[in-house]
Formats: structure tokens, C-alpha cells, sequence
């Protein structure tokens, strides 16, 4: 209903909206004459985007809203969240309801190409994987031939969980959940044997089980989910800021600028690549179209792309997920920026 | 409206002709639709074009690479948008039909009995009434459906004589399959259907014209019944029964009825039922009581009063609000979604989502459902022609 209410208003709105169409504007004069960053988070995933006691939206994609926040506006607090589910997220963006998407979404060809978006870059390397009770005693995805399974509509894990079972020549009944809270309580009164969804949203909703212990996420991993923030297609200034902001969570881990130390870097350091981050040497930032500080006001915000995972998702946080392929390229991860020239 | 225009016709003149005028506004008016429409299409087509979307029905040949878990047609995740779709619309249709059956049912039978001269039940048709109509639908859809997951899980099933197995994925119950034969017997029951009616009708009118009475019940019981089960055994059995077998997580063969579409079509039911109840009441109440007084006074029953008298006559009136209810139910279905039925709206979601022809999508989903409901006022609006009260 949610769903199909909103694919309507979002017609109407491309129907409705003026000459002045969301995509042909330069969304960055957009974002700073409202003063405010609409971006698209998630209804609610434990690590991702969640509530702290105080109602503020925290978590690893809203930290990244506040870092655009702060490239942009200057202050990480002038940020609008829309919470989205899997199905609206892509009308939201389209129809320029939001000015980023920042929602655990994978970056696919179709996506990219098709629904006219421009993904920014990956900022977590997912994979789909199942949770299942351990009474049911099976190790393996395979052997779950004939059951009952929960996925997420509108998302790549609803057609990979298609193409995975298809191809493995066995069998199963999909039930099809519009969020992961439904689909978590359609799990826990056993409506389905197994929930599938992207391996950091299972350790995520494992934590909110009543019995944590009694389910296990399995080692397999069917298909690539690299996750990442998108813009609409056709702003190339916007997708740079956007792209280039991921960039520096990154490069900022590399280099050791820390959201502690930032401050006392950005007044010259004898490490040209972070003066010219820091905009104490060069002009990025003017090359962005932004102040010289705004990698500065991104790290004093939300810290580098290590301190974000540790706060929200790393082992002292309930979902103990390990930093794995999400590592820095020299220590054996995939995460990679090109260099800040 | 006032005489001629005694001078020739001048601006001025044509503009005090209430007539002119009236035809100028209307003019105007459906000008002035045009061109709203235009804009919303020009700039529609304008905004697509600036965020790089291209309209056209062309996706609905790709392959959709979704599994849909109720479908009345073959599908596979191989087949297309357009196949899901219309697997979607079929799911959409069942839950209408059957909602529309047993709304009908239950709304008649709650009317009629909320008009009872028992206190309790008359009372009980009441609450029912008023509760369910005051309460949102989708709330009344989610509550069933939670209530069915709270059934034995799959594992604890409860059994019926060991053929049907109740559990919270829905109802399994063995599936007839027919072995080559069966499709003789089949159309001789259909066969012996058609027979019987006519033999009725010959009987009916041999009566009237001579008074002469014809078992026509034993001759149609041999019709339908007899001839039909006596060409099963002569064909040796043509029929086995596929009865579930519990496997590792579900059961397998049978034939199953899911959680989602019995607590849809139950929900549906109930809610569109207790309007129905309140049409029905109108409806009986606005036949005039001296036809119930008169029914009685020839000595008919309360029951036959009811049913020959009262009801045939308060049919015209409830009929024209009977359609809307219908169209309600129809529209009302769509509410699938919040539990993962997948009618055509949940189905049509999904594509719009992997495929971001959302325009495309929802023209569908309005063209859909205007067609249906135009076709259920059309027969309505037929059967209500049919019913009404005939003039001599």
C-alpha cells in the first residue's frame, strides 16, 4: 500500500513538477539555497541508519549524509532524513524528493544505466546471505530445497534468490515482505524457514532476536552486493561532490587525519597529499565549487571511514561485524580512493 | 429563458442569451480540460526526458527473474514483466471473486438477521455491523494475517484424518489428479447439468398445462449424479488423490491455500460484508409493510414471507449499492501488499522497482482497475434492468 501510494505521488510529481525540472537544476545551488541535505536513509536497520535515545537518525549511511552535509552546507546537522524502503527509494530519488540516496543500495548495471542514476562509489562490500533457526540442523543454502523463504520486495536479493535456487535446480516458496521489520516478524513466527536479505542487514536484525544464539547467519554468500550512495544522472558536479566526499572518508583513514586530529593537520602538515585534502595547499575545494575547508567540516563531522565503521557496525558495536573486504586496500581490503590531485 | 433577439445578433445581446451563454461556459470549460490535460502530458513527457526516463510498454517483453509464490497460470522466474503481471491480475481476480461471493453471502444473511425478531441475535448482528464498519480495513487485513501466523508451526501441524495438514503457511488438503477418462466423466456431469435443467423446465410447463406431476428430482439425481459416477467406475477409477507429504520444511503436493489469501479474502469479506448488511437492512425496511402484512394474512410463513415476498422486491433497491460494494471489494484488494499477497499491485510494484518504469507501471494499474470496475457496474446495471419491478 505504502509502496504503491508512493510510486503515485511520485508520478504525480513528474507529472505536476515545474519546467524547472529536479535533474536539469545544479543541485548543489539547490541544496544550499534550502539550507538543508534531503537524503534518502533506511526505515530502520540496526548499524545503518536507526534511532539514538534522543530520536536523532545515527548510523553508517546517515553518517554519510552528514559528511555531504558538511562538504556542502558547512554544519552536519542540516541534514532532512527521508526514510525510504526498498521499494521507494528510487521514485524518491527520481521524482527529486531527495538529493542523495544513502540506503544500503547495491550499485547494479540496470541501476546505473536504465533508471538514469550515477552511483558515487561503493562504501560497503555486502553479499547475500541467509539466517536460519539452528534447529532446523542444515550448514548449507543448498539444502534448504522446498522451504519457505522471507526477502525484501524491490530489492537484487529478491532476483538473486530467483536466479541462486533456479540455477542450483532446487525448489522454494518466496514470501515477499515490504521491510526488513515485517519481514523479521514474519520470521520469528516461523511464517518462513530462512530470511535473505544482504549479510550486514542479517548480522543487524540477528542482534534484535529474542534469542540471538538460536539463529545463524551461514557462511555462504550467493551473490556481490557493493552498497554505495547515488545521485540522479545528469548533475556531474553533484555526483563529483557526492563521489569525491565518499573519497575523502577514505583517504582520510589512509593518511591518519581522524576526526581528533584534523583540526591541528588542517593548519599544514609536511604531507602534501594531506594539505591538498585539507585545502591548506591547492584549491580542491574550489574546484568542487565548495569552501577550501570541506574536507576538513566532513572529517570534524563524522570522522574518517574507519572511525564510522567501528561506531556503528565493528566488534564493539552489537553487530561485531569484522572490517573483512571493507579493509583499506593495504591492509588487505578492497576500500580504495583515488588520490586527492 | 426569455423571447428572440429582436434586432440582429450583436456580442452584447448573445452574452444576456442564457442559452449562448451557457454553451460559451461549457465551451470553455472543455477547453480549458484540453489544455490541463496537454500540460500534464507535455510536462510529464518534458520532466521524463530531462531525467533520462523513456516511456514506452516495450520492457514488459523482458524477462522478469522474480518468483511469484501463488500463481494461477505456469510461471517461472524465467518468464516476463507481462506474464507476472497478468499472474498478478489473476491473483487479484480470485480474491475479488471470492470475496464477492462470500460478502454477498454474509451481508445478506447479517442483514436479514439484524431485522430478526430475536433480541440476541438481532443485537449480535448489530455489533458486528458497527464494529467491523469502524475499523480500518488494513488494520482488519493485517489482523488476520497475524492471527494466521500464530497457527501451529509446519511441523506441528494439526491433521485432519492425515489428508488435511492446518498450519501456519496456509492449508494443504490432497489434490485430485486426473488420469486420461477423467475428462469423459467430467463432461458427462456437465452434460447431465445442462440435461437436467431442461428436463426441469419441460416438467415445470407439463404441470402447469396438465397438472400432471413428473419426479423430475430422481430423474436428475440419475442425470447428475448416476450416469456420471456410473461411467467413473465403468472407466475403471480415472482419479487419484495427490495427498501432502510432509518434508523437510514444507509439505509437498496437495493442493495449498496460503495464509495471505485466506486472511485477505476473510478480511475483504467481513468488512465489505457488513456494509452489504446495512444495504440489505435499507433495502427490506423500504419495502412498504403492508406487503408483509398482506403475505401473512395469506397464510405464509415469516421465512417464505422473506423470501418470496420482501426480498424479490427489496432487491431493486439494494442492487445499485450493492455494485458500489462490489467495486469496493475489487479496489479494496489491492491492501494485498501490506501482506505480501501478490495481486496485481504488489507484482506491479516489484517490476516498477527493477525496471523504474514506474509511469508505465501505474497506467497499467489505473487502466486495470477501471476496466474491472466498469465491467462489474456494466453487468450490475444489467442484472439490476433484469430485476426491476416489471410495469403491466
Amino acid at each position: 500500500m505504502k509502496k504503491a501510494k508512493f510510486a503515485i505521488a511520485a508520478v504525480g510529481l513528474i507529472a505536476f513538477s515545474g519546467i524547472a525540472a529536479p535533474a536539469q537544476a545544479a543541485t548543489l545551488q539547490d541544496v544550499q539555497a534550502a539550507g538543508v541535505l534531503r537524503c534518502g536513509i533506511n526505515t530502520g536497520l540496526a548499524g545503518f541508519a536507526f534511532t539514538d535515545d534522543a530520536g536523532n537518525w545515527i548510523g553508517f549511511d546517515a553518517a554519510y549524509c552528514k559528511a555531504l552535509a558538511a562538504a556542502v552546507l558547512g554544519d552536519p546537522s542540516k541534514v532532512a532524513y527521508v526514510n525510504l524502503s526498498g521499494a521507494n527509494r528510487f521514485p524518491a530519488l527520481a521524482s527529486g524528493e531527495i538529493d542523495v540516496l544513502s540506503r544500503n543500495t547495491t550499485w547494479t548495471f540496470s541501476r546505473d544505466v536504465d533508471l538514469g542514476f550515477t552511483f558515487v562509489g561503493v562504501s560497503y562490500y555486502d553479499g547475500q546471505g541467509f539466517i536460519a533457526r539452528k534447529s532446523l540442523g542444515i550448514s548449507s543454502v543448498v539444502e534448504l530445497n522446498g522451504a519457505s523463504i522471507c526477502i525484501q520486495t524491490g530489492t537484487t536479493t529478491e532476483l538473486n534468490l530467483a536466479d541462486y535456487f533456479r540455477s542450483n535446480g532446487i525448489s522454494y516458496e518466496p514470501v515477499p515482505i515490504e521491510d526488513n521489520e515485517e519481514a523479521r516478524v514474519a520470521y520469528v513466527a516461523g511464517r518462513c524457514d530462512a530470511y535473505t536479505a544482504d549479510a550486514s542487514a542479517l548480522a543487524a536484525t540477528k542482534t534484535t532476536l529474542e534469542d540471538p544464539d538460536a539463529h545463524m547467519v551461514f557462511p555462504q554468500i550467493i551473490s556481490k552486493e557493493p552498497l554505495g550512495p547515488l545521485v540522479r544522472q545528469g548533475d556531474d558536479q553533484w555526483a563529483d561532490i557526492a563521489r569525491w566526499t565518499l573519497n575523502v572518508l577514505k583517504n582520510a583513514e589512509e593518511y591518519g587525519v581522524t576526526r581528533g586530529n584534523v583540526a591541528a593537520l588542517a593548519r599544514g602538515t609536511n604531507n602534501p597529499e594531506i594539505n591538498r585534502m585539507l585545502g591548506s595547499e591547492g584549491s580542491l575545494g574550489a574546484m568542487l565549487g565548495l569552501n577550501a575547508d570541506w574536507a576538513v567540516k566532513v572529517i570534524a563531522a563524522v570522522g574518517n571511514y574507519g572511525e564510522i565503521f567501528e561506531e556503528f557496525l565493528g566488534p564493539n558495536t552489537p553487530l561485531e561485524l569484522q572490517r573483512g573486504v571493507n579493509a583499506l586496500y593495504k591492509d588487505g581490503g578492497l576500500q580504495y580512493a583515488p588520490p586527492m590531485r | 429563458m426569455t423571447g428572440k433577439p429582436r434586432h440582429g445578433p450583436s456580442l452584447g445581446r448573445l452574452w444576456t442569451d442564457e442559452r449562448v451563454r451557457g454553451a460559451i461556459f461549457q465551451f470553455l470549460t472543455v477547453l480549458g480540460l484540453i489544455a490541463f490535460v496537454w500540460f500534464l502530458v507535455a510536462n510529464t513527457s518534458d520532466n521524463m526526458a530531462q531525467i533520462g526516463m523513456k516511456a514506452g510498454f516495450g520492457f514488459l517483453g523482458d524477462q522478469a527473474f522474480f518468483d511469484i509464490n501463488q500463481k494461477l497460470i505456469d510461471y517461472t522466474s524465467t518468464d516476463t514483466y507481462g506474464r507476472a503481471l497478468m499472474v498478478g491480475l489473476l491473483n487479484t481476480l480470485l480474491v475479488s471473486v471470492l470475496g464477492i461471493v462470500a460478502a454477498t453471502l454474509l451481508g445478506f444473511l447479517m442483514g436479514v438477521l439484524r431485522l430478526s425478531h430475536n433480541w440476541l441475535v438481532a443485537r449480535l448482528a448489530t455489533v458486528y455491523v458497527e464494529t467491523i464498519r469502524n475499523i480500518p480495513l488494513l488494520l482488519q487485513v493485517v489482523f488476520w494475517w497475524t492471527l494466521l501466523t500464530e497457527l501451529p508451526r509446519v511441523q506441528e501441524s494439526k491433521s485432519i484424518a492425515g489428508l488435511v495438514f492446518l498450519n501456519n503457511r496456509g492449508v494443504r488438503m490432497p489434490a485430485p489428479v486426473m488420469e486420461p477418462g477423467m475428462g469423459i466423466v467430467v463432461v458427462a456431469f456437465l452434460a447431465g447439468i445442462v440435461a437436467a435443467f431442461f428436463v426441469t423446465r419441460w416438467a415445470t410447463r407439463r404441470r402447469m398445462e396438465t397438472g400432471q406431476p413428473f419426479p423430475s428430482i430422481w430423474v436428475n439425481l440419475g442425470l447428475v449424479v448416476g450416469a456420471p459416477v456410473a461411467l467413473f467406475l465403468l472407466l475403471g477409477q480415472p482419479l487419484h488423490w495427490d495427498v501432502p507429504v510432509l518434508g523437510t520444511f514444507n509439505f509437498s503436493g496437495g493442493f495449498r491455500v496460503t495464509p495471505e489469501l485466506v486472511a485477505l479474502w476473510w478480511a475483504l469479506t467481513v468488512y465489505t460484508g457488513a456494509f452489504i448488511a446495512e444495504t440489505v437492512r435499507g433495502g427490506i425496511l423500504a419495502v412498504s409493510k403492508g406487503q408483509t402484512e398482506a403475505a401473512q394474512a395469506l397464510g405464509l410463513s415469516r421465512g417464505a414471507t422473506m423470501r418470496k415476498i420482501v426480498l424479490p422486491q427489496a432487491l431493486r433497491v439494494i442492487v445499485p449499492p450493492l455494485t458500489s460494494q462490489y467495486l469496493n471489494l475489487t479496489k479494496n484488494s489491492s491492501l494485498a501488499v501490506a501482506i505480501g499477497y501478490q495481486d496485481l499491485v504488489s507484482v506491479g510494484g516489484t517490476i516498477l522497482n527493477q525496471s523504474g518504469h514506474s509511469i508505465e507501471i501505474v497506467g497499467i494499474w489505473l487502466a486495470v482497475y477501471l476496466s474491472l470496475s466498469v465491467g462489474t457496474s456494466a453487468f450490475m446495471n444489467w442484472y439490476n434492468h433484469r430485476v426491476r419491478l416489471v410495469e403491466r
